[in-house]
C-alpha cells in the first residue's frame, strides 16, 4: 500500500509540475467565462447555455487530459528507462499500475474541482444565487469524474502494451463508440444468430459513456435520480477495475526491453 | 529587422485575403448546405454533448434569420431544418418552439412561410413537454393565424386549458375561438397574448409590428368611412384632411404608427405612405380599383361589416 | 551461498512483424558471483550484457533456465530489497530534485520513515551531490546524474549492486569518483557485479571477470591471475633513429617518434637488440618485460571458441 501511494503521488506531482496541464485548465475556464457572452445572444436561456458550455468544456477538456498523460503514464517510463529502476525494487508490477491509475484520477479530481470553482462562480454571477435544483450540477459532476476514471483506466491498459500514439487513438475510438453504448446493445437485441452474440458481447464490453453524461437535463434544472448514482457508480467501479486488471496481465507479463 | 518586416506585411496580407474570402463566399448557398445535416447525424456526431450542440444551433437558427430578413431575403430554407435539428438535440428547449411558431409561420419576408411544418414542431415540443401550457397557445396561433383553421386552433387552446398553471385568457381564447373566426380583435388579443408572454425579442418586436398592422387596418377603415360619410353629407369627397378637421369630424391629421399621415386619395381611399415600413398591413396598400403598389403578403382577416 | 547463480540463463528474443524470427540474444549461461567480490561483465557492444542484467533484474523473462541471486529466485521481492540497480545511460524524473528522487525511491525500497532523511544526506553525500539536492534533475549534467543513479542504487544500503557501463560518458574525474566510490563499497563488504566495455576500468578494480561475445560467455578468470602471465616479449626504450631499422631488420615490432624510438621482440633476441643498440651508439633508457594486459585476455577470448570449462584459469582457490 505505501508503495502504490508512492507511486500514486509521484505520478501526481509529475502533472502538477507539468506546464501543459496549466494551459488547458486556464483554457477551459476562459470557455466557462465566454459562455456568459455567449448567452447575451438569447436572452432567457442564457443559464442553460451557461450550463451546458460550462459542463461540456469540464468534461471535454478533463478527457483530453485523461486521454493526453494516459497514454504515457507506463510508455514514457519505459522510453525514458525510468522503470527499471523502480521494478529493480520490491515493487510489484500491479502496485505501480494501480499507483500510476491512482496519481492521474487524484490529478483529474483536483483539475475538476478548480474548473468546478470557475463554473460555479460564472453561475453566481449570472443568477446572482443557488436554487435548491443546482444541487444536480453537483451530481453531472460527480458523473464527468466518472468518465474520467474509466477512461484512465482504458488509457492505462492501451499504455501498458502499446505506443503513445495508437493507445490515443484507442482511448478516443471508445470513448466515441462508448457514447453509442446504448444504441449498440438496442442494435444488437435486434440482430440474431452469430451476429447477435458477436454485437452483444461487443456492446457490453465497450463503456458505457451515454448514461454518464446527463450535462443536457440538469441544464433544465431537472434533478438526477438517486437510482442512476448509485449505478453508475459501481458500473464505473467495476468497469475500471476490469481494464486495470486487464493491464495488470498485459504488464506482469510483458518483456521489458 | 528583415523577418520583422515580412511578418507584418504576411499578417496585413492575410487579412485583406480573409476580408475577400468571406465577401466572396457571403453570396453563396453552399456555407448553408454544408452546415446542416439531418438530425439523426447531428445528434450522433454530438458524441453525448447534445445540450450544447442545441444551443449552439438555436443560435445559428437565429441568426439565420436575422440576416435573412435583413437582407429582405424571401426565402428562410434552412430555419425550419436548423430549428427541427435543436429540438431533436435538446426536445426541452422551449424557445425553440415559440420561435418557430411565429418564424417558421409566418409568410416571407416575415418568416419562412411553412405553417405545416411550425405545427409538427410545436406539437413535438408537446410531446416532450406536455406540462408547458405555453406550447399549446402556440400551437392555437399557428392554426388560426396562419393555417386559418378555426376549430384547430380552438382544439389547440381546449388542450392547454386543462394543463395545471395555464394563463386564464387561454380559456377566453378557447371560447373566442369557437364562436367566431377571423376577427381582427381576436388576432390583437392573441398577439397582445404573445407580446405579454413572450421573453424573447424577436417575438416581442413582431409582436409589436403585427398590432401596429392591426391599428393600421383598423384606421384605414374608419378613416375611409368617415370619408364617404362625408361625401353622402356634402355632396363632394373631401380633398384634404384639413377639410375634415375644419368641419370638426377630425381633431387633426390623422397619423400612422410610425408618424406618417395618411394619404387621402380623389376616390376617397385612404393609404398608407411608407408600406415598406409597415410590414404585414392589408388595408391602405391600393387606390380603390387601382392596381397595389406593394408585395405585402395579405391575411384574410375579415373586414368590419 | 554464492552471491549470483545462474544456471543455463538463456534469453531469445523473436524478432519481425509477421513471422517472428528467433533471434539468440543469450545462449545459456552458467556463472557463480561470490559474495564481497568486484565482478567485471565485459564484452564489447550488444554481446548480450544488458540482456543479462535485465534477466537478473526480472525485467525480461528467460526463455529457460534459472538464475538466484543471494539465494533468492529472482522477481522474489525480499531479494530485491537487498539489491541496487544503475541502468546503462540512466534518466531520472527530471521534474523531481535530487532530494525528492531519493525518498521517492527509498519509500519504494521500504525504507522506513525515520531514517529516510539519515540515509538520502549519506547518500547525497557519498557522490557529492550534497549541495544540489534542492535542484531540479532536469538542470544536472550527465556526470551528476550518473552520481545521482548510483546513490538511488545505495540509498537502501544492499547488499549487492548491480551497474550496466557506469563510467560510460564520464571524463576522466568522473570515471575516478566511481571507481572510489565502487572501492568503497567493496570495502563495506557488498558485492558489485558491473558490466563495462572499457577495459582499463576493469583492470583497475575487478576481483574477476568475465568475457562474453555474441550472447556467449567465453572465459571467467581472476584478473591478477590473468594479468600476471607474461607475454614472452620485452619492449625497449631508447634514442636513436639510426638503430631503428637496423632492430626492424631483426624482427622486432619499431614505433619511432623522431629520436625516440620503442621497440617490441621477443625475450630471446635481447642480447642480439642490446648489441644493435650499441653498435649504433643508441641511447638506450629502458628495457621492460611486457606483461599481458586484459585487453589482450579479452581479445584472445573473443576469437576464442571454445566453451567455457576449458578456461578453469580462474574458479579454484578463491
Amino acid at each position: 500500500m505505501k508503495r502504490v501511494s508512492a507511486i500514486a503521488s509521484n505520478t501526481f506531482r509529475e502533472a502538477v509540475r507539468d506546464r501543459v496541464l496549466y494551459n488547458l485548465i486556464l483554457f477551459a475556464v476562459l470557455i466557462v467565462a465566454s459562455a456568459l457572452l455567449f448567452g447575451q445572444i438569447s436572452i432567457g436561456i442564457e443559464k442553460i447555455i451557461l450550463i451546458n458550455l460550462g459542463l461540456s468544456a469540464v468534461s471535454i477538456f478533463g478527457l483530453v487530459i485523461a486521454i493526453f498523460i494516459g497514454i504515457q503514464l507506463v510508455s514514457k517510463e519505459i522510453e525514458k528507462r525510468t522503470l527499471y529502476t523502480v521494478l529493480a525494487r520490491p515493487v510489484r508490477r500491479w502496485e505501480f499500475i494501480v499507483g500510476k491509475f491512482f496519481g492521474l484520477a487524484g490529478t483529474l479530481v483536483v483539475n475538476t474541482f478548480f474548473m468546478a470553482i470557475g463554473f460555479f462562480g460564472a453561475l453566481l454571477y449570472l443568477a446572482h444565487k443557488f436554487e435548491r435544483a443546482d444541487a444536480s450540477l453537483l451530481a453531472a459532476l460527480y458523473f464527468i469524474i466518472l468518465q474520467f476514471v474509466i477512461l484512465i483506466a482504458l488509457a492505462l491498459l492501451f499504455s501498458s502494451f502499446s505506443t503513445p500514439l495508437l493507445s490515443a487513438v484507442f482511448t478516443f475510438a471508445l470513448f466515441v463508440i462508448g457514447t453509442f453504448a446504448q444504441d449498440l446493445r438496442e442494435f444488437a437485441a435486434m440482430t440474431s444468430g452469430a451476429t447477435k452474440y458477436l454485437a452483444t458481447g461487443f456492446a457490453y464490453i465497450v463503456p458505457n459513456f451515454a448514461s454518464l453524461n446527463v450535462i443536457s437535463s440538469v441544464a433544465h434544472g431537472q434533478p438526477v435520480a438517486t437510482d442512476l448514482i448509485v449505478y453508475n457508480t459501481l458500473y464505473a467501479l467495476v468497469y475500471a477495475a476490469t481494464a486495470l486488471s486487464a493491464a495488470v496481465i498485459i504488464f506482469e507479463n510483458r518483456n521489458l526491453k | 529587422m528583415m523577418f520583422a518586416a515580412l511578418l507584418i506585411c504576411c499578417m496585413s496580407t492575410s487579412v485583406i485575403a480573409l476580408r475577400k474570402l468571406d465577401h466572396i463566399r457571403s453570396g453563396s448557398a453552399v456555407q448553408e448546405l454544408l452546415f446542416v445535416p439531418s438530425p439523426k447525424v447531428m445528434k450522433a456526431m454530438s458524441l453525448g454533448y447534445t445540450g450544447l450542440m442545441a444551443d449552439i444551433y438555436w443560435t445559428r437558427a437565429v441568426q439565420y434569420f436575422g440576416r435573412n430578413h435583413h437582407d429582405r431575403k424571401l426565402e428562410y430554407h434552412y430555419l425550419g431544418p436548423l430549428l427541427e435539428i435543436t429540438a431533436d438535440l435538446d426536445p426541452h428547449l422551449l424557445p425553440t418552439y415559440e420561435f418557430g411558431s411565429v418564424f417558421l409561420a409566418q409568410k416571407p419576408p416575415e418568416g419562412a412561410g411553412e405553417p405545416d411544418r411550425a405545427v409538427q414542431l410545436v406539437e413535438k415540443g408537446i410531446k416532450h413537454n406536455p406540462e408547458y401550457w405555453r406550447l399549446y397557445y402556440s400551437l392555437g396561433f399557428i392554426h388560426w393565424m396562419e393555417r386559418k383553421d378555426p376549430s384547430a386552433a380552438a382544439d389547440a387552446f381546449q388542450r392547454g386549458v386543462k394543463v395545471q398553471g395555464s394563463h386564464p385568457w387561454m380559456k377566453s381564447m378557447a371560447a373566442a375561438m369557437a364562436s367566431e373566426s377571423g376577427d381582427r380583435n381576436t388576432a390583437r388579443l392573441l398577439w397582445r397574448a404573445m407580446y405579454e408572454s413572450t421573453e424573447d425579442q424577436n417575438v416581442k418586436r413582431n409582436a409589436v409590428k403585427r398590432l401596429a398592422a392591426l391599428d393600421v387596418d383598423d384606421s384605414v377603415d374608419t378613416l375611409e368611412l368617415v370619408v364617404l360619410k362625408y361625401k353622402e353629407r356634402f355632396g363632394a369627397a373631401p380633398r384634404s384632411w384639413a377639410q375634415l378637421v375644419q368641419a370638426g369630424w377630425l381633431k387633426s391629421t390623422p397619423l400612422d404608427p410610425i408618424g406618417n399621415p395618411y394619404e387621402l386619395a380623389e376616390d376617397g381611399s385612404v393609404l398608407v405612405q411608407n408600406i415598406d415600413a409597415l410590414p404585414f398591413i392589408t388595408r391602405g396598400l391600393v387606390k380603390h380599383g387601382g392596381a397595389s403598389v406593394s408585395t405585402q403578403s395579405e391575411s384574410n382577416v375579415k373586414k368590419p361589416s | 551461498m554464492f552471491a549470483i547463480e545462474t544456471l543455463a540463463l538463456e534469453k531469445t528474443y523473436h524478432v519481425g512483424f509477421w513471422r517472428k524470427r528467433p533471434k539468440l540474444s543469450l545462449r545459456p549461461l552458467t556463472l557463480q558471483v561470490n559474495e564481497g567480490e568486484v565482478f567485471g561483465y565485459l564484452g564489447p557492444n550488444g554481446a548480450g550484457k544488458t540482456t543479462t542484467l535485465k534477466l537478473l533484474m526480472g525485467l525480461v523473462f528467460p526463455t529457460s533456465g534459472s538464475a538466484k541471486i543471494l539465494g533468492m529466485e529472482i522477481g522474489d521481492p525480499r531479494m530485491k530489497a537487498q539489491i541496487g540497480f544503475l541502468p546503462e545511460h540512466p534518466y531520472f524524473y527530471d521534474y523531481l530534485t535530487a532530494h525528492e528522487l531519493l525518498d521517492y525511491y527509498a519509500r519504494l525500497s521500504g525504507v522506513p520513515a525515520q531514517e529516510r532523511k539519515r540515509r538520502i544526506d549519506v547518500a547525497l553525500d557519498r557522490v557529492k551531490l550534497h549541495d544540489v539536492n534542492k535542484v531540479q534533475l532536469r538542470k544536472f549534467s550527465k556526470g551528476m546524474l550518473q552520481r545521482v543513479g548510483i546513490a538511488q542504487a545505495i540509498i537502501h544500503d544492499p547488499k549487492l549492486i548491480f551497474l550496466d557501463e557506469p563510467m560510460s560518458g564520464l571524463d576522466p574525474i568522473g570515471r575516478r569518483e566511481v571507481r572510489d566510490l565502487m572501492q568503497e563499497l567493496k570495502d563495506q563488504g557488498k558485492t558489485i557485479f558491473f558490466s563495462t566495455h572499457i577495459l582499463s576500468d576493469a583492470e583497475t578494480i575487478c576481483d574477476r571477470v568475465a568475457v562474453l561475445n555474441k550472447g556467449e560467455l567465453k572465459g571467467v578468470g581472476v584478473v591478477a591471475d590473468l594479468t600476471d602471465k607474461l607475454t614472452g616479449t620485452v619492449e625497449f626504450q631508447f634514442e636513436g633513429a639510426a638503430a631503428a631499422d637496423a632492430l626492424r631488420a631483426l624482427g622486432a615490432t619499431v614505433h619511432a617518434t623522431g629520436e625516440s624510438v620503442r621497440a617490441q621482440l621477443p625475450e630471446a633476441m635481447q642480447d642480439a637488440a642490446i648489441d644493435t643498440l650499441r653498435r649504433h651508439k643508441a641511447r638506450l633508457l629502458s628495457i621492460t618485460p611486457v606483461r599481458a594486459t586484459l585487453e589482450d585476455y579479452f581479445l584472445g577470448k573473443l576469437d576464442a571458441l571454445q566453451p567455457q570449462e576449458n578456461f578453469e584459469v580462474a574458479e579454484a582457490g578463491r
